[in-house]
């Protein structure tokens, strides 16, 4: 198959499994089969297509001129294809969870979960492939709004309060400060190709480079980084496979791989090098990384904790990013990996737990490792990888960010990573041990009678944790990828 | 001579002569062919017409063969094949679906009366878009007019009675201070072809009677354009009309009443460079600036949809008048791109409520619970036509928002694109809303008694609905076309 | 008799400004058409009145007249005059509706039945 037909596949196959799904809504098994399928079609497409990318070929396909001068591209790079990777790898795995959870949780619209669950998947691929700017951003806009019925799949009040915002500062963003960077970008540089280098250099006047980069950062509300974070928090009232695959992995990780984007095939490293980079986007994110760890720390709700966390981690990718330096910038790139394995671990783990005992609060959770071991086995290792500890995934990419860091001489990012480790290590470790160690609570409201969550659940969260330590042990793809971004021989 | 040279007149005067064949017809289905098959002649006629603009350039007919400037000219360039095609076009797609709504609205023994007027009203509009002659396009404008007074006035409830007077009465002194303006400029420049008041007004634009018949068209014409401040007889126009004709001028009036103030304003007194000196297109920026904040900010209170939608309109009109006192050549062909983006797209969300008022009896919000279920067809197609309301990609209010937002930035004026994507999110709420009523909520007791619209009115808004995709995942052609009407208008400016 | 220069102008002014003010101030629905007929008629008189050349005849062909009148304003005033009646005309009958719909034509009584309806 030529590569232009791969991409296309791996495009359509998702958005193709609408159908059947839909079709199959009076069958479960059928409908959850296809999606499985069609998880594991897209899956192979993507892997077929990662052998071409790191043998050095760039598929191309266009898809047509959308506005005079500006075609709608897909163009896979290694970054690209690295987040491809993530998003379509881990899609099988959390629809096999979801299987185990929605039945389990009795959810109902469930039809309507699968089939815009898929599509959310094509959106993330799409913005993966993006050739320029404004195919990004137009599935990027797909994204946020594919999304929302899975947000208020609950359709309760809260649910829909949660639409709002989440619909509210996405959008807002984008359309305010993404979409205005991006015209400002195509009136000076007259393309918005992704282009290694960027596209700037020697068009930009000095002054509105920090701007315009502001707005990138700011305008991708996705990435959330302080103050446009709350829809991740909010968000989290949608069914736990959504909050695992795209509010852990593929909706956020789209906004960090668009600054990172931005950055290196945009702007280009040497171009905001010049101008002495832009410190306080830096700062901005290690006030994210540091803040949003405190907040993490109050939240007693796993899943809040959870989001807060992810907030945390995301903007490890956005200070890599505004580091500027190549090693950092790598890590970076390696990071929206690596978190993605822990992350999605600690979700199915705290879905699980929901399914099987109805605790969501953390309190409540005393003793709960001896009922389950399974899933709070996997969700220690999660914890490790976000603490950043061998033998886990998150290790690896901290490494990267920490030594680019140094080399480039930021001392304060190196203090805030520290910080930010010990932080991690101080809301998540109790979780662990009072799990294992902790007596167990008898209120009324909860029985404690169960046992580990439906097999597919556990089966898909044991497999996200080995993925965490496999990881750690064989990250040369991953490296391999965030290797060719920055251009340093594999 | 064959009969393609005499399209430009044939394209009035066919669907004015339509009017008294279906006022003689009287029965209703038989009006309404006749009617229905003038709007499709209609587009057909225009397509041909803008070929032959694109392929050959611009041309005149002379009616009656005398010639310009003594007699009257049509003068058909790129824009007014542009503004030719979007009327009759809308015409043509909601004549389809008139017949069923129109059927269930109106009492059978006035039904024939709608469709007669409907023609006439197009004649009109069309008459606008390609006549050349200054005073000529005042009697189009009041042919349009007053059967539009008219059509409004047959809505169903007793306050379309008075909102067609309060519009009788707002437009009636709009056209007079139009007539006022173009008398003063005749009077300074002994013509009343565009091209030749064009030529001879600069000499004489210093006298204060030029300027005040300029002030008197900018503001006749922008009250048939209802732009803010003057727009207070459109909402209750929009909202109590019928629904076909709600949607007819939603996509056509306003945006024809746009197309004579480019003609008129800019294509005939840009020449004299006075819209600048004046600060005439800085007041205009405010104007339009004001008109779209306002406007979507007053349409997010609104509980009938109707009237939300008539408010955006308002909003709409501000993009358009933006882009056009730029004075520059991409804002120019923002605004026309935007006539025609905005033209598919509301008539687009007229047409899904019709369907509804059709089920329901009733547009207010809090009727519409969870009508998305019970009419999915026709409540998809209101969302893809509010997607593009707020400008998501792939649909053409995207393509709007991106040339408007390019053309301020091509001028360096910052805070007035923040205020366009700010404004843009006031649709987001505004259409949200709705969005969320009608496919998120638990169905209302009313809206379980629903069931999908006909056949005859559903394909007419997917056409619609779909063009509004079709037009914003390819833009290329609506935006040549729009460059091209704006190069045409700009050429007296002469940036 | 003398007219002074500009005295059509001046007329066409105040009847312009008697005809606006009536049908913004006036609450009788006829009484404001009636007000848009005045305001329309002054500029029927400005148009005539730009038309006239002092000491001009009519413009008829023939008989060696080289100063006369421009006959272009007055017909176009014809079209104008025909459009006007058109209006006039749709204004009561909108209006015999109005009556027949709310039994008042005064437009604040109307305003106050409408706000109980919405």
């Amino acid at each position: 198959m030529t590569p232009q037909t791969l991409i296309l596949l791996a495009l359509a196959i998702p958005v193709a499994c609408i159908g059947p799904v839909l079709l199959a809504r009076r069958r479960p098994d059928l409908r959850e089969a296809f999606s499985l399928l069609a998880g594991i079609a897209t899956f192979a497409c993507v892997l077929l297509l990662y052998g071409m990318v790191a043998a050095g070929e760039r598929p191309e396909l266009v898809l047509g001129e959308m506005l005079p001068g500006l075609p709608l591209v897909l163009r896979i790079e290694p970054l690209g294809m690295l987040f491809a990777l993530i998003a379509s790898g881990l899609w099988p795995v959390t629809t096999l969870y979801a299987i185990g959870y929605m039945r389990g949780h009795h959810e109902k619209n469930q039809t309507r979960f699968y089939a815009f669950f898929a599509l959310a998947i094509s959106c993330a691929l799409g913005i993966a492939f993006s050739g320029n700017m404004l195919t990004l951003f137009v599935f990027y806009e797909a994204l946020t709004i594919g999304t929302f019925p899975l947000v208020t799949h609950a359709g309760t009040k809260a649910a829909k309060r949660a639409g709002r915002v989440y619909l509210g500062i996405l959008l807002g963003t984008s359309v305010c400060f993404l979409l205005l960077a991006i015209v400002w970008t195509w009136t000076i540089a007259g393309t918005l190709d992704f282009v290694p280098g960027g596209i700037l250099a020697g068009k930009v006047a000095d002054w509105a480079v920090a701007p315009l980069l502001a707005l990138y950062v700011f305008g991708i509300g996705k990435a959330a980084l302080m103050p446009f974070h709350r829809w991740l928090p909010a968000a989290m009232v949608a069914p736990t496979p959504v909050s695992a695959l795209l509010h852990a992995v593929a909706v956020v990780k789209a906004g960090v791989f668009t600054v990172l984007k931005v950055t290196v095939h945009i702007f280009g490293l040497d171009l905001l090098n010049a101008g002495g980079g832009v410190p306080w986007l830096a700062g901005a994110a290690g006030f994210t990384i540091i803040a949003a760890s405190l907040v993490a720390m109050s939240k007693d709700n796993l899943k809040a904790r959870l989001a807060y966390s992810t907030i945390s981690q995301l903007s490890y990718v956005v200070l890599g990013a505004m580091i500027l330096a190549p090693l950092s910038v790598m890590g970076a790139s390696i990071h929206i990996a690596a978190h993605a394995f822990g992350k999605i671990t600690l979700f199915f783990a705290a879905g699980a737990v929901m399914v099987a005992s109805h605790k969501t609060e953390i309190s409540q959770m005393a003793g709960i490792g001896r009922r389950m071991p399974w899933t709070m086995g996997a969700f220690a290792v999660g914890a490790l990888s976000m603490i950043g500890l061998p033998p886990t995934a998150g290790f690896v990419s901290k490494w990267y960010v920490l030594n680019g860091a140094v080399e480039s001489g930021h001392m304060a990012a190196v203090g805030v990573v520290i910080v930010s480790t010990l932080l991690n290590a101080a809301y998540f470790l109790p979780i662990i041990h009072s799990a294992f160690f902790g007596e167990e609570k008898h209120d009324g409201d909860h029985r404690n009678d169960h046992g580990e969550a439906p097999l597919p659940a556990v089966a898909a969260l044991v497999i996200t944790a080995t993925a965490t330590v496999a990881f750690f042990v064989a990250p040369d793809w991953a490296i391999g990828l965030g290797g060719d971004l920055v251009g340093r021989a594999r | 001579m064959t009969i393609s040279e005499h399209l430009p007149a044939l394209v009035v005067v066919l669907p004015l002569m339509a009017a008294p064949a279906c006022v003689m017809l009287r029965h209703p289905f038989a009006a309404w062919l006749v009617a229905s098959g003038t709007s499709w002649l209609c587009l057909l006629m225009s397509a041909l017409l803008l070929r032959q603009v694109a392929d050959h350039g611009a041309f005149s007919y002379q009616l009656g063969n005398w010639a310009a400037p003594w007699g009257i000219e049509y003068r058909i360039d790129m824009a007014s094949a542009f503004i030719l095609v979007i009327v009759s076009a809308i015409a043509a797609v909601v004549s389809l679906y008139a017949r069923a709504s129109v059927a269930h609205e109106i009492e059978q023994s006035r039904q024939y009366l709608f469709h007669a007027l409907f023609v006439v009203c197009l004649s009109g509009l069309l008459g606008i878009a390609i006549t050349g002659d200054a005073f000529n396009l005042f009697v189009f404008l009041e042919i349009s007019s007053l059967s539009t007074y008219a059509m409004v006035a047959l809505g169903r409830d007793r306050r379309a009675l008075t909102a067609a007077m309060r519009y009788l009465v707002l437009g009636t002194v709009g056209a007079t201070f139009y007539v006022i303006g173009v008398g003063l400029a005749y009077m300074m420049t002994g013509t009343l072809n565009m091209a030749d008041l064009a030529a001879r007004l600069p000499a004489v634009i210093h006298t204060s009677t030029a300027q005040a018949g300029l002030a008197f068209l900018v503001i006749g014409i922008g009250l048939k354009m209802a732009a803010f401040p003057l727009h207070f007889w459109l909402p209750d126009a929009y909202a109590h009309a019928p629904s076909a004709a709600s949607a007819f001028l939603a996509g056509t009036a306003t945006k024809v009443a746009v197309y004579a103030f480019l003609r008129m304003v800019v294509g005939v007194f840009g020449a004299t460079g006075i819209l600048a000196v004046a600060a005439m297109a800085d007041m205009l920026m405010v104007v339009a600036v004001l008109g779209m904040v306002v406007g979507s900010a007053v349409a997010i209170w609104q509980t009938d949809i109707r009237r939300a939608l008539a408010y955006s309109s308002v909003a709409q009109i501000g993009y358009v008048l933006l882009g056009i006192s730029l004075l520059t050549e991409a804002g120019l062909a923002a605004g026309i791109v935007h006539l025609f983006n905005h033209a598919v797209m509301k008539s687009a969300l007229f047409l899904a409520l019709g369907s509804v008022f059709l089920r329901l009896g009733s547009v207010r919000i809090a009727d519409l619970a969870g009508i998305g279920r019970r009419m999915p067809l026709s409540m998809a197609a209101f969302l893809v036509a509010g997607l593009s309301m707020i400008g998501v990609p792939l649909t053409v209010g995207f393509v709007s928002k991106w040339y408007l937002v390019e053309a301020i930035l091509h001028k360096g004026l910052w805070p007035v694109a923040v205020l366009v994507l700010l404004s843009s999110l006031l649709a987001v709420v505004y259409v949200w809303r709705v969005v969320e009523v009608m496919w998120f909520a638990k169905p209302s007791a009313l809206a379980l008694t629903a069931v999908e619209a006909p056949l005859s009115m559903l394909v007419p808004t997917w056409m619609l609905a779909g063009a509004a995709v079709w037009f914003g995942v390819d833009a290329t052609g609506t935006m040549a076309v729009a460059r091209a009407a704006a190069a045409v208008l700009m050429t007296g400016v002469g940036q | 008799m003398e007219v002074p220069g500009l005295f059509n102008y001046w007329m066409v002014v105040v009847l312009m400004m008697a005809g606006l003010y009536t049908v913004i101030a006036r609450g009788n629905l006829v009484k404001k058409i009636v007000g848009l007929n005045v305001f329309q008629i002054s500029v029927f008189v400005l148009y005539i009145t730009m038309g006239k050349i002092t000491g001009g005849t009519a413009p008829i062909l023939g008989g060696g007249l080289a100063l006369y009148s421009n006959p272009l304003p007055h017909v176009l005033i014809l079209t104008a005059i025909v459009v006007g009646v058109a209006t006039t005309a749709l204004g009561l009958a909108l209006i015999v509706r109005i009556r027949e719909a709310y039994g008042t034509i005064e437009e604040d009584e109307i305003l106050d039945m409408e706000r109980g309806e919405t």
